[in-house]
């Protein structure tokens, strides 16, 4: 892809934020701006695995929330257990508990996520309609277990009392929390692309996205690394889960189901394979959904419908969309 | 020809005729259609209460929902989230009519008319789509398609009612107050409600017979080809997109037309009722549990899916309480996880026998007929 | 030859959907000599080298690669053999850089026990353009990395699709001293070649394909001075192609 190729998308996020910022106050913006980056991180830690996947095995993991709630669940789960650190005012002790929390999520979504590829993945591998049937049922299955695992009730996720409140940021109230996921997500971001571009593996990887053939007729074994990214994915998604969860004080069982429609269309914007693309994607989604719940609320799920559908036009195969496939 | 119309074997050839000569092609699976159809076709006089008939209206629209469905996903190979979108525009085109012009004739044809065609209209833009980008975009657009429906279903309130969605009268033939026979015939009280039933009823067999018809013409040939292998059917000349279209749109006419039925049914539409995930993951389970790409087996599953509904919540209280003792255990049990367990069925049926019922047992017959 | 073959077919068949494509392939190629493959499009011969490659599975015969068997080996333990396969759409990676792809083309220890340097010095273009992203390339410069690649670990057996395919003349030129180079090391080449000039030049053996099966089979050099054979086998003589 040409240098001005991939320009363009990032010239778009900085489109719709300037059409944001003439759209209302300026304060306004400044928190909404802040509110949707830190939206579009959580969305890309649960965003990223799952495009990896796409793109590396052409497989599609209709399920992919279930590792959402799950990392949800965990985190609320902790936070319960842990009743002291969440109550602390020192900075330390909280975002010890944030990434216990975070950890905790980690592993049980990445379980789930080695049991589900182990189990069910594995039998439909280059079958798209099976695959978009058997994680659709494995969805609601999940949906399910949740419930049974922590009842059908909301759970209260309550922030650690260091992270609550917020800054003020030249007359805009920024929330501190925002602050933390943002900077926790970009973190993330920067050390998958260091991953991907400096690692032995990482060049498989994209290789892999590319011409999964070609890198097995160069002796690497694209299985084991699929089941690998799958599992990472999995763990990212709930992590990203935590986050959400701890962001928005509450998790019920069908948080992976809800955000399921919005985290593929992250994925579309970007194109699959792309973690690049997702990233971009994710704040895209993040600021148009913050700008346009203040501006027009019911819209809010049009408006990131027809940021897709204007894309799609453009570049029907995502923003940054890798490979030949 | 002049023999068939004078030999015994008239009948036999009419019935397949009738069936566009493709039978149900097992004996187990042609014994359940067998029973459905007669089920269906007496249930006023087999059954005493309004609710049980109801539930067979219900199967009925069902059976045309999933059968609609699986012309788009068995015939066509499309997986598509959005087909509750149609389910609902035919019911929304039908209760907007009879809520705002009250309970006439016309304004259910109107009614049923604009619902059927926007939702075919609708069916055309969506073929289209699956064209512009790749297979696994495509599904998941869909479900993003869907979501809108919903939302704007419950946003715009001024005219679909909004959460509470619309009530209505319908005209007075099928209204519950219509009683023409002061005396039941044959045991059966002769009232609106009967009309309502045999309307559905009518309008489904005719649909279900019309899609066999459909399925088994050159033009379902094409779409099976397609289905096999797009590339080459277009190198044949075949062009896709027509094809394609065509069969959306005539999924998403019969899919409104099943809307239009149950917003007849009910006398009533809303959100919930038609353009919810939870339908649309029923119709999922009824086609691919009753088997792909065969018609009948979606007609099975529907069938067998209303009655789980009904029947699969008091089995799991039984089990609840016999687990009592571990609590662990048990609240799997609870009688409000039926979609546990039903989603569970559905992923062995994915997994293990991705042909379904009735793909399952024609398989079985090829098998040992060929031995 | 009394000698055994390094990599033998025999009676291979290989099945692509309900297509029968190989109907009983026997192939030898023998150790450091260049085995051309010829044909008419469509005789079978790419799918030939991707059966041997584990790309495609053989639905029935013998695929013996001395002394394993590859029939029931997947592509990447095939590879881990010692076979290079270079095919014909080349298998560049575009959106990774010239040191990637060679990279990709190393084993565990990456470029510290590669012929790297003298890869490099065969292709100094590659220095060149050591950190562009490989889709930047000419289709002449991605085919010489797609050699590089394979030449950049000693290999027991080179399998080449259409080296020259829609080359320019003084890239296939670069490309022939390339296979020169490595002949003259004794590497084992299987390569298929439609320019009939150039498997003429590199070639020891040759094998003709037709519908399927191998008819025929002999040194290049008598199939390079029988012009009938060549109009008979292969629809062209040496002499038109110049």
């Amino acid at each position: 892809m040409k240098p001005t190729e991939r320009v363009l998308p990032v010239l778009l996020l900085l489109l719709i934020a300037a059409l944001g910022f003439a759209a209302m106050p300026f304060a306004d913006w400044l928190t909404l701006s802040a509110a949707g980056l830190a939206m579009g991180m959580m969305l890309f830690l649960m965003v990223a695995g799952l495009t990896l996947i796409f793109g590396l095995m052409d497989v599609l993991n209709f399920a992919h929330g279930a590792f959402i709630t799950f990392g949800a669940f965990a985190a609320g789960t902790v936070f319960a257990k842990l009743p002291q650190l969440v109550a602390s005012d020192r900075l330390g002790e909280n975002l010890l508990v944030l990434a216990i929390a975070a950890v905790a999520a980690a592993l049980l979504s990445g379980a789930l996520g080695f049991g589900f590829e182990r189990v069910a993945i594995r039998r439909v591998y280059g079958a798209h309609l099976r695959q978009i049937l058997l994680t659709t049922g494995a969805l609601i299955v999940a949906e399910q277990l949740a419930i049974v695992i922590w009842g059908p009730d909301a759970i209260p996720v309550l922030k650690p009392a260091g992270l609550r409140g917020s800054f003020l940021v030249a007359g805009a109230v920024i929330e501190k929390y925002r602050v933390v996921a943002a900077l926790f997500g970009f973190f993330v971001f920067v050390l998958l692309q260091m991953i991907l571009a400096h690692t032995r593996i990482g060049i498989i990887v994209r290789a892999g996205v590319e011409n999964r053939e070609m890198v097995e007729a160069l002796g690497y074994r694209i299985r084991p690394l699929f089941a690998g990214v799958f599992v990472a994915g999995a763990a990212l998604a709930g992590i990203g889960g935590a986050m959400w969860a701890t962001y928005a004080a509450t998790v019920t069982a069908s948080l992976g189901s809800d955000l399921t429609v919005l985290i593929f269309i992250v994925v579309i914007i970007g194109g699959l394979g792309s973690v690049g693309g997702s990233f971009l994607g994710a704040l895209l989604v993040g600021l148009v959904t913050n700008y346009v719940g203040f501006l027009a609320p019911k819209l809010a799920l049009l408006s990131n419908i027809l940021l897709m559908a204007s894309i799609l036009l453009w570049r029907p195969r995502g923003l940054l969309a890798a490979g030949g496939r | 020809m002049i023999m068939r119309s004078f030999s015994p074997l008239f009948r036999r050839s009419f019935g397949l005729r009738l069936l566009s000569g493709d039978t149900p092609g097992h004996p187990v699976a042609s014994a359940l259609m067998a029973v459905l159809v007669f089920v269906l076709a007496c249930a006023p006089l087999l059954f005493p209460g309004t609710r049980a008939v109801a539930t067979a209206a219900r199967v009925a629209i069902f059976v045309v929902l999933a059968a609609s469905y699986d012309l788009l996903l068995g015939y066509t190979g499309i997986v598509s989230f959005a087909h509750t979108l149609f389910f609902g525009l035919g019911a929304y085109g039908v209760a907007i009519a009879l809520a705002s012009g009250g309970p006439s004739w016309g304004a259910l044809v109107a009614g049923s008319a604009a619902g059927i065609g926007v939702a075919a209209l609708l069916g055309i833009g969506i073929a289209l789509l699956s064209l512009r980008v790749r297979a696994i975009f495509f599904s998941m657009i869909t479900l993003a398609v869907a979501s809108v429906g919903q939302v704007l279903a419950s946003q715009l309130h001024d005219i679909t009612g909004g959460e509470d969605g619309l009530t209505f009268s319908v005209p007075r033939l099928l209204s519950p107050s219509f009683h023409p026979l002061s005396e039941p015939v044959l045991g059966v009280r002769i009232d609106g409600r009967f009309n309502t039933y045999y309307l559905i009823f009518i309008i489904s067999l005719v649909l279900f017979l019309l899609l066999l018809r459909l399925v088994n013409s050159p033009f379902g040939r094409v779409l099976r080809a397609i289905r096999e292998n797009e590339f080459r059917a277009e190198a044949l000349g075949y062009r896709v997109i027509v094809y394609r279209s065509l069969a959306s749109a005539i999924a998403a006419a019969m899919a409104a037309i099943a809307g239009a039925l149950m917003a007849l049914l009910l006398r009533y539409n809303g959100p919930a009722t038609t353009l919810s995930f939870s339908i649309m993951i029923d119709i999922l389970l009824m086609v691919v549990i009753g088997g792909m790409g065969t018609l009948y087996g979606p007609a099975i599953g529907a069938a067998l899916m209303v009655l789980a509904q009904y029947y699969l919540e008091p089995a799991l209280q039984f089990l609840a309480e016999l687990t009592a003792p571990f609590p662990w255990l048990s609240a799997v049990f609870q009688p409000d996880r039926w979609l546990l367990w039903l989603g569970f069925l559905f992923m062995l049926v994915v997994m293990y026998f991705p042909a379904g019922i009735v793909g399952s047992l024609r398989a079985r017959r090829l098998h040992y007929q060929t031995r | 030859m009394t000698e055994k073959p390094l990599l033998a077919l025999k009676g291979v068949h290989t099945h692509i959907g309900r297509y029968h494509i190989l109907q009983g392939v026997d192939l030898e190629v023998y150790a450091q000599r260049v085995t051309v493959l010829l044909g008419r499009n469509g005789a079978g011969k790419t799918t030939t080298l991707r059966t041997i490659l584990g790309l495609w599975r053989a639905s029935a015969g013998e695929i013996v690669f001395d002394p394993y068997r590859l029939n029931a080996l997947d592509p990447p333990a095939i590879a881990r053999l010692g076979i290079a396969y270079v095919p014909e759409n080349m298998g560049i990676f575009s959106g990774l850089s010239v040191r990637e792809n060679l990279l990709l083309g190393t084993g565990p220890k990456g470029f510290r026990n590669s012929r790297l340097e003298d890869v490099l010095a065969s292709f100094p273009l590659l220095r060149e353009k050591w950190s562009l992203p490989a889709g930047t390339l000419s289709g002449g410069q991605k085919q010489i990395l797609a050699i590089a690649r394979a030449m950049i670990l000693p290999r027991r057996l080179f399998v080449v699709d259409e080296p020259t395919k829609g080359l320019a003349p003084a890239m296939v030129d670069v490309l022939l001293d390339a296979f020169l180079r490595l002949k003259e090391e004794g590497a084992t080449i299987l390569l298929v070649e439609q320019n009939f000039a150039m498997a003429a030049t590199l070639g020891d053996d040759a094998a003709v394909m037709e519908d399927g099966r191998i008819v025929h089979v002999g040194s290049m050099v008598a199939l390079a001075q029988d012009e009938a054979l060549q109009t008979r086998l292969l629809g062209l003589s040496l002499a038109s192609h110049q």
